[in-house]
């Protein structure tokens, strides 16, 4: 493997892992507010680049997008009020059975709404063939979309929840939900605010990646595991955790690829995430104490 | 277990003997072909009720199992062992008889061993993986368990032995006993029919007197706290691996009936939707309910398998799933409900009697 191949190698695989890293902040947002996986958080991603996809056809680009995104963001924050908000006493096993379900329905409902097709968003700048010359080896210029719009999302979110009163809100209902009503918090809202911001995160990271990886009715499921994967690997609820999780599992998967066959490749970053499960469930980068309070 | 207990299981068997009867008499003998299979479909879910209802812990991963089951049925039973004859292993199969040799160039492994390597496999598989698996909890054990499934359904889809995307098929008929085969040959409908309703109901009497004895105390203690379970002197940890075991092997063995049935089997049936759909079933049953995973994987599969929903197979199961936990967490079919409702009616009665009583004397 000569340089220029390692260099590839390792744009690619950055690339993957900060869309990893993005799918996984949209866990953590609802997981931090909640305590709830969202097994649905893929299908977010799914429409918001399909929406996109069907809207650009009749709008300018830039429009289509914010477009999809509202849309998608809309349908999260339904998910809450029609389906989240009237569960009673939910237990964790009926949270994931009823996000399955949900994350069943979305995708069945996009098939029938577009169909199997493949279908994907006009390069934001460039075409397909352009691309940029990076010490030898050659990306498209859509990579660097990608990677600002991760930066974008972790460092808006970061200011978001440290320094606006709803995110210090949305925090503390993640720290003690019984605490923060107490201080006069709306934990309702809150949770629907969280749904709302994941599925918007969820969309615009769907609509900046659907250039290189295309979307399908059923291209959630597969990022949904790869950004769980990502997140326990960050540390559930920990978003540069979320980057540094996402950037390894992408460069483990880029590398994989010389040695592997392509098949295999999605179980492999499956077999990263139980063997983390077992050996360390609090992630790599988490405090001990921290997370052993979350586990439920 | 009482024999009292026993009532209800001869019950079912009449009924089921009785449907057969009323099926064939109609002249609608089609039908029992779906019903075998959903059959096959009900003994993997009652072992993924035990495991989930009785004991507590999810499985997002039984299509794995189920999978394990019918792969390792397909593979022995459609391979010709013919080149290696001269091997030891061969060599011992031929001579306990549990593998033929029709003629000089053809040598199958008989189905019984193929049936006890899948035991075998899934019993293994399960123990080595359950171990580490059952110390999680809550969505960390959900997505290891459904981490679980996606390999196996990957491997399957990528592994050229099985047949990638195409699966396996032609796998000849399972000869039980005498005059009776699990094949999906027309003629043989009616046998089949019984010959899976026989395992389903040689299984659920099984898992009943397991849930009402001192073990099923032990789950359903363990379902409804963990640590008070323990601090009681139950181990735990032993206890969650027997069940998620005993549950693989139902679900495996299901897999390897079917797969005869079916005379073959695809990828699909390892798919996460099909442990998805196994865990909708036991939901709308009633978590804790065997009879109630018997009913709903009957009822739920059979219309399934004869094509009603159309298109809207999946998303008739993700509705299932997301309307039972929002309007019957219990499940459709639970003990209490009934009983909780009788229970407000004779209290409503014995109100309005006692106020009619005091309505004659102001």
């Amino acid at each position: 493997m000569n340089p220029e191949q390692i260099l590839q190698y390792i744009l690619s695989g950055v690339t993957m892992g900060s869309v990893y890293a993005v799918t996984a902040i949209g866990f953590n947002i609802v997981y931090n507010t909640t305590g709830i996986i969202n097994f649905a958080q893929g299908e977010f991603l799914m429409l918001g680049g399909m929406t996109a996809v069907t809207l650009a056809a009749f709008l300018p680009l830039p429009l289509a997008i914010a477009c999809a995104v509202a849309l998608t963001a809309g349908i999260g924050g339904l998910i809450d009020l029609v389906i989240i908000r009237r569960l009673k006493n939910p237990s964790v096993l009926m949270m994931i059975i009823v996000t399955i379900g949900l994350s069943i329905l979305i995708r069945e409902t996009a098939l029938h709404v577009w169909d199997a097709k493949v279908r994907s968003l006009p390069f934001f700048t460039g075409s397909e063939v352009s691309s940029i010359n990076i010490l030898g080896a050659y990306i498209s210029p859509q990579v660097l979309w990608v990677l600002g719009a991760c930066a974008v999302i972790v460092t808006g979110l970061t200011v978001f929840f440290r320094s606006t009163t709803t995110g210090r809100s949305m925090r503390a209902c993640s720290s003690d939900r019984m605490a923060a009503s107490l201080c006069g918090i709306d934990v309702k809202s809150m949770v629907t605010l969280s749904f709302i911001l994941s599925a918007a995160i969820g969309a615009l990271a769907g609509c900046v990646i659907s250039p290189i990886t295309q979307t399908q009715y059923d291209s959630g499921t597969s990022l949904a595991i790869k950004g769980f994967t990502v997140a326990i690997l960050g540390g559930l609820g920990n978003s540069m955790g979320a980057v540094a999780g996402g950037i390894i599992i992408g460069l483990l998967e880029a590398f994989s690829i010389s040695i592997l066959p392509l098949a295999y490749m999605d179980a492999m970053a499956i077999g990263i995430m139980i063997l983390i499960l077992f050996f360390r469930p609090s992630g790599l980068f988490a405090r001990k104490g921290e997370a052993a309070l979350k586990e439920h | 277990m009482k024999p009292r207990g026993y009532i209800p299981v001869a019950v079912l068997a009449a009924v089921l003997a009785a449907f057969q009867l009323l099926v064939s008499f109609t002249g609608q003998e089609f039908f029992l072909t779906q019903l075998t299979m959903s059959a096959y479909y009900v003994l993997a879910v009652m072992g993924l009720c035990l495991l989930m209802g009785y004991a507590g812990q999810i499985s997002l991963g039984h299509a794995a199992f189920f999978a394990i089951g019918g792969y390792t049925a397909a593979v022995l039973g459609t391979f010709n062992a013919a080149p290696y004859q001269d091997g030891a292993v061969v060599r011992l199969l031929l001579k306990t008889g549990l593998a033929s040799a029709s003629d000089a160039a053809t040598v199958h492994v008989s189905p019984w061993a193929a049936l006890g390597l899948a035991v075998l496999l899934a019993l293994a598989v399960s123990v080595v993986i359950g171990v580490p698996i059952l110390r999680l909890r809550g969505h960390y054990l959900a997505m290891a368990t459904l981490g679980f499934g996606l390999i196996v359904h990957r491997i399957v889809l990528g592994t050229h032995i099985f047949g990638e995307a195409d699966g396996i098929s032609d796998l000849p008929a399972f000869p039980l006993f005498a005059g009776l085969s699990v094949s999906g040959r027309p003629e043989l409908r009616v046998s089949n029919y019984y010959i899976a309703w026989t395992i389903v109901v040689l299984g659920m009497a099984l898992l009943l007197n397991l849930v009402n004895s001192r073990p099923g105390r032990a789950l359903r203690a363990i379902h409804d706290n963990e640590e008070a379970a323990r601090a009681m002197g139950v181990d735990t940890a032993r206890y969650k691996l027997n069940v998620f075991v005993l549950s693989a092997v139902f679900t495996a063995v299901a897999g390897v009936f079917l797969t005869h049935f079916n005379a073959g089997i695809g990828p699909a049936e390892a798919d996460v939707m099909k442990s998805v759909r196994y865990v909708a079933i036991v939901a709308v049953g009633g978590m804790a309910n065997l009879w109630g995973a018997l009913a709903m994987g009957l009822s739920l599969n059979y219309i399934s398998l004869r094509g009603y929903l159309g298109s809207y197979d999946d998303a008739f199961f993700g509705a299932v799933l997301i309307l039972i936990m929002i309007f019957a967490p219990e499940g459709l079919l639970n003990a209490e409900r009934p009983r909780a409702i009788l229970g407000q009616v004779k209290a409503l009665a014995a109100r309005m009697r006692k106020k009619g009583g005091e309505g004659g004397a102001p």
